[in-house]
C-alpha cells in the first residue's frame, strides 16, 4: 500500500471562500463600528482622551496650545513613551515588569559613569547603557521563564535591587551632570525647520508606498484587499497629522529676539525609527507572532512547537534594553543623572502608557503604536496639570485614576469580546 | 496489508508513581481511520501525546513506515507528517485563522512573513475541504463557533505534508449538523489516503467512520479488531471490562 506524501488540499481547486461582505466602503464602517461594540477599540480611547485633553486644557491654560508648549510636550513624553514599548513585549505575553523604572535608572547611571567619569564617547556610553538593560532583561527572563518565579515577584524584587543599584552606583546619592552634547541633544535639540519637512514627507510617503504595495499584492492574488477610499483615508490623514505637526513645530518659538527656538524635537525621530522597527518586528516576523501567540495560549504555542521559553526570555529583554534607552532620554532631558532617574512614578507612566493605547493587561493584544499614543495622553495630563498648576499631589491622584480607567477599559472590552464569541 | 503506516510496540508511560500507560501497541495503515477507544482516564490523550511528541515515553517503540523513530517534541512528529488535533484545540483566539493554522511553521519571504501566500493555502485548504461556513480567513479565532474551530484545527492539521491525523474527541462539544460535518470530514481524510486516528465515546461515530477498532483498558491496549468484525455490545464489553468472550485480555490470574 502506498501513502499519499503530497498535501491532497494544496492543489484542490480554488475555490475562494466568500469574500468579506462586499458592502464598499457603508460594509467597512458597518464592520468597524461591530467591531468597536464587540469590545476591540484598538486606539480609539486614547485618540479621545489626546482630543479632550486638548479642549479642557487649552480652555483653562491658553499656553497649552502653543507651539512651545506642544515641542516641550514632545520631549516630555520621550521617556515615557519608549518605556511604554518595551513594556508593551512584557504585556503582550501577559506578564509584567515592575522593575523597568528603576533598570532605567540603572542603565542611566552606567551611562553617566561610562561619559562623565570616565569621559568615553558617547556611543560607548549608549552601547554599556544597552547592554546593561540586555543583561537586566536576560536575568528577569531567566527567573520568570527557567525558574518559573511569577512576574510579579521576579520584578518587585528588581525594583527594590535596582533601586539600590543605582544608589550604589551613584556613590550613595550624588548626582552626576551629563555633558556629551550628543546625549544631551536627544532631549534639547532641535531638526532644522527642512530636515523636518524632508523627513515628514519621507514618513508618508513610505507610508503610502507600503500601503499600495500590501493592497497591490493581495489584488494581485485574488485576496480581498482594502477598499481604495479606506487606503486614501489613511494615508491623506497620516500626511494632514505630520503636516500639521511639523508646520507648528517649525514656528518660532523664542521670545527672544537674540536667539532662534523652531524645528521638529531630535527625540520624534528616535522615537519614529524604534516605533518602526517594533511594529515591524511585531507583524512582519515569526517572532513577532510567537510573542501574540504565547501571550494568546501559552500551550497551543508549545504544541506548535514554538521554544515558548525562549520568546519569554526575549520580551523581557527587549523591555529592558527599551527601558535602557528610556533612560537614556531620561538623562538627556535632567543633563544628568541622579537616584531618582527612573524611580517614582516612571514605571507607572510606562505601563499606563501601553494600557492607555489599548494594549491588554491580560495579554495577547497590543501593539508598539499604543505606547506612542497613550504616553501622549499621560504627559498631556502630566504638563497640562503642571501649567494649571495643580499640585504633586493632585498629579499622582489623577495619574492613578487615569491608569485605573484605562485598566477597566481593558477589563470591559475583555468581557465583551468574550462574550460575543 | 502493507506495511503499517505507524507501529506502537510495548510503550510504557508512567507520571511520578503513577502508570497511565502499560505496554501499549497499536498499528495504524493508510487510508483507514482507527478508532481509539476506552473509559474516561484509560489513557487515550496520553498516549496522543505521546505520539505527537508532548510527553517522552518510558520505553517502547515507536515506527513510522517500518522503520524506528525517536519523537521528542511536536516538532519530531511534525516532520514525520504525524499531526494533533486536540480534545482541548490548542488555538490561539487572538489570533486569526490563518496566522493560527500556519502557527510556529510560516511561510516567510527572507525573514519577512509572507502573508498573502499563507492567506491562500489556509482558502484553498478549508475549500478543500468543503468548508464553507467561515466568513473569512481573517477572523478571529475567538469569533468562530465549537464546529468552526474544530474545522480550523482539523485544517491546521492536513495543511502540511501530514501521513497520520489523530483526532481526540473531535465531535465531543457538536451539535448533531456540525458532528455530521466532521465526521464526514474524518471520513475524506482517510479516502485521500492519509492514516485517521479518531478517538471517541460514542459507539454510532466509531461504527459509522472507522476500519479498525483499538480499545484501551486501564492503560492497556485490550484489543485491536477489525471494525467489521465486532458488534456495539462487544466493543462495550472491551470498554468497562477489558475483555468480550475470546477477545481482550487476559485474566488477571492467568496473566501473572
Ligand atoms: N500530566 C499528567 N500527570 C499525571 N497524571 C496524568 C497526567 N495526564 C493524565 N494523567 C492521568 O492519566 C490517566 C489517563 O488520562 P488520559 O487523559 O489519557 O485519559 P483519557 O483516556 O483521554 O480520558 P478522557 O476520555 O476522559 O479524555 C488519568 O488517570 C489521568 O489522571
Ligand atoms: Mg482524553
Amino acid at each position: 500500500m502506498s501513502t499519499t506524501t503530497t498535501n491532497p488540499y494544496e492543489t484542490g481547486e480554488k475555490v475562494a471562500l466568500p469574500a468579506k461582505d462586499d458592502g464598499g466602503l457603508w460594509g467597512y464602517l458597518r464592520s468597524y463600528g461591530q467591531r468597536v461594540r464587540g469590545g476591540d477599540m484598538g486606539a480609539l480611547p486614547a485618540v479621545l482622551g489626546i482630543i479632550v485633553l486638548s479642549i479642557v486644557f487649552s480652555a483653562a491654560r491658553p499656553s497649552f496650545l502653543t507651539p512651545l508648549n506642544f515641542a516641550n510636550l514632545l520631549t516630555q513624553a520621550g521617556p515615557i513613551v519608549v518605556l511604554g514599548m518595551g513594556l508593551v513585549f512584557v504585556l503582550l505575553l501577559g506578564e509584567i515588569d515592575l522593575s523597568a523604572g528603576f533598570a532605567s535608572g540603572v542603565c542611566a547611571a552606567v551611562l553617566a559613569i561610562m561619559l562623565t567619569t570616565h569621559g568615553f564617547p558617547w556611543y560607548v556610553g549608549v552601547l554599556a547603557a544597552i547592554v546593561t538593560g540586555v543583561v537586566i532583561g536576560l536575568l528577569l527572563g531567566f527567573l520568570v521563564a527557567k525558574v518559573g518565579i511569577p512576574s510579579f515577584v521576579v520584578t518587585l524584587a528588581g525594583f527594590l535591587a535596582f533601586q539600590g543599584t543605582v544608589l550604589w552606583l551613584l556613590k550613595e546619592g550624588t548626582n552626576i551632570s551629563i555633558r556629551d552634547e550628543v546625549i544631551i541633544s536627544l532631549e534639547n535639540e532641535y531638526l532644522p525647520p527642512t530636515v523636518g519637512w524632508a523627513l515628514g514627507a519621507l514618513t508618508v510617503l513610505g507610508f503610502a508606498a507600503t500601503q499600495l504595495i500590501q493592497q497591490r499584492n493581495r489584488r494581485r492574488r485574488g485576496l480581498p484587499a482594502l477598499l481604495w477610499q479606506v487606503v486614501t483615508f489613511r494615508v491623506v490623514g497620516l500626511a494632514v497629522l505630520v503636516g500639521i505637526a511639523v508646520a507648528v513645530l517649525n514656528e518660532e518659538r523664542s521670545r527672544n529676539a537674540l536667539f532662534s527656538l523652531k524645528g521638529v524635537p531630535i527625540v520624534v525621530p528616535v522615537i519614529g525609527v524604534l516605533l518602526l522597527l517594533w511594529t515591524f518586528v511585531l507583524r512582519r516576523t515569526a517572532f513577532g507572532r510567537h510573542i501574540y501567540a504565547v501571550g494568546g495560549n501559552r500551550e497551543a504555542a508549545r504544541r506548535a512547537g514554538i521554544a515558548v521559553d525562549r520568546i519569554r526570555i526575549s520580551a523581557f529583554v527587549i523591555c529592558s534594553a527599551m527601558a535602557a534607552v528610556s533612560g537614556i532620554l531620561a538623562a538627556s532631558m535632567a543633563r544628568s543623572v541622579d537616584p531618582n532617574t527612573g524611580g517614582s512614578n516612571v514605571l507607572l507612566y510606562g505601563v499606563a502608557a501601553a494600557v492607555i493605547g489599548g494594549t491588554s493587561l491580560f495579554g495577547g493584544k497590543g501593539r508598539v503604536l499604543d505606547a506612542v499614543l497613550g504616553g501622549l495622553v499621560i504627559t498631556m495630563i502630566i504638563n497640562g496639570m503642571g501649567l494649571v498648576g495643580w499640585s504633586s499631589a493632585y498629579k499622582y491622584v489623577a495619574t492613578g485614576i487615569v491608569l485605573l480607567l484605562a485598566a477597566s477599559v481593558d477589563a470591559f472590552s475583555r468581557r465583551r469580546s468574550a462574550a460575543s464569541s | 496489508m502493507g506495511t503499517p503506516l505507524l507501529e506502537l510496540r510495548g510503550i510504557n508511560k508512567s507520571f511520578g508513581p503513577v502508570q497511565v500507560l502499560r505496554d501499549v501497541a497499536l498499528t495504524v495503515h493508510p487510508g483507514e481511520v482507527t478508532a481509539l477507544i476506552g473509559d474516561n482516564g484509560a489513557g487515550k490523550s496520553t498516549l496522543v501525546k505521546c505520539i505527537g511528541g508532548i510527553y517522552p515515553i518510558d520505553s517502547g517503540e515507536y515506527l513510522m513506515e517500518g522503520k524506528p523513530v525517536h519523537v521528542h517534541n511536536p516538532r519530531d512528529a511534525a516532520s514525520h507528517g504525524v499531526e494533533i488535533v486536540y480534545q482541548d484545540l490548542a488555538l490561539c483566539d487572538n489570533l486569526d485563522i490563518v496566522q493560527n493554522m500556519f502557527l510556529g511553521r510560516e511561510k516567510k519571504s527572507g525573514m519577512i512573513l509572507d502573508e498573502p501566500t499563507m492567506e491562500q493555502l489556509a482558502q484553498q485548504t478549508l475549500a478543500g475541504l468543503s468548508v464553507r461556513t467561515v466568513k473569512s480567513v481573517r477572523q478571529q479565532v475567538s469569533s468562530l463557533s465549537g464546529g468552526q474551530r474544530q474545522t480550523v484545527a482539523i485544517a491546521k492539521a492536513v495543511l502540511w505534508n501530514s501521513k497520520l491525523v489523530i483526532l481526540d474527541e473531535p465531535t465531543a462539544a457538536l451539535g448533531v449538523a456540525q458532528t455530521q460535518q466532521v465526521l464526514e470530514l474524518v471520513r475524506r481524510l482517510a479516502d485521500n489516503g492519509l492514516a485517521v486516528v479518531l478517538i471517541s465515546h460514542n459507539m454510532n461515530d466509531v461504527f459509522a467512520v472507522s476500519d479498525q477498532i483499538a480499545a484501551l483498558y486501564l492503560g492497556r491496549m485490550a484489543a485491536q479488531v477489525k471494525t467489521s468484525d465486532v458488534t456495539h455490545s462487544q466493543v462495550v464489553e472491551l470498554i468497562t471490562s477489558g475483555r468480550s468472550g475470546t477477545l481482550g485480555l487476559v485474566e488477571e490470574g492467568a496473566a501473572a
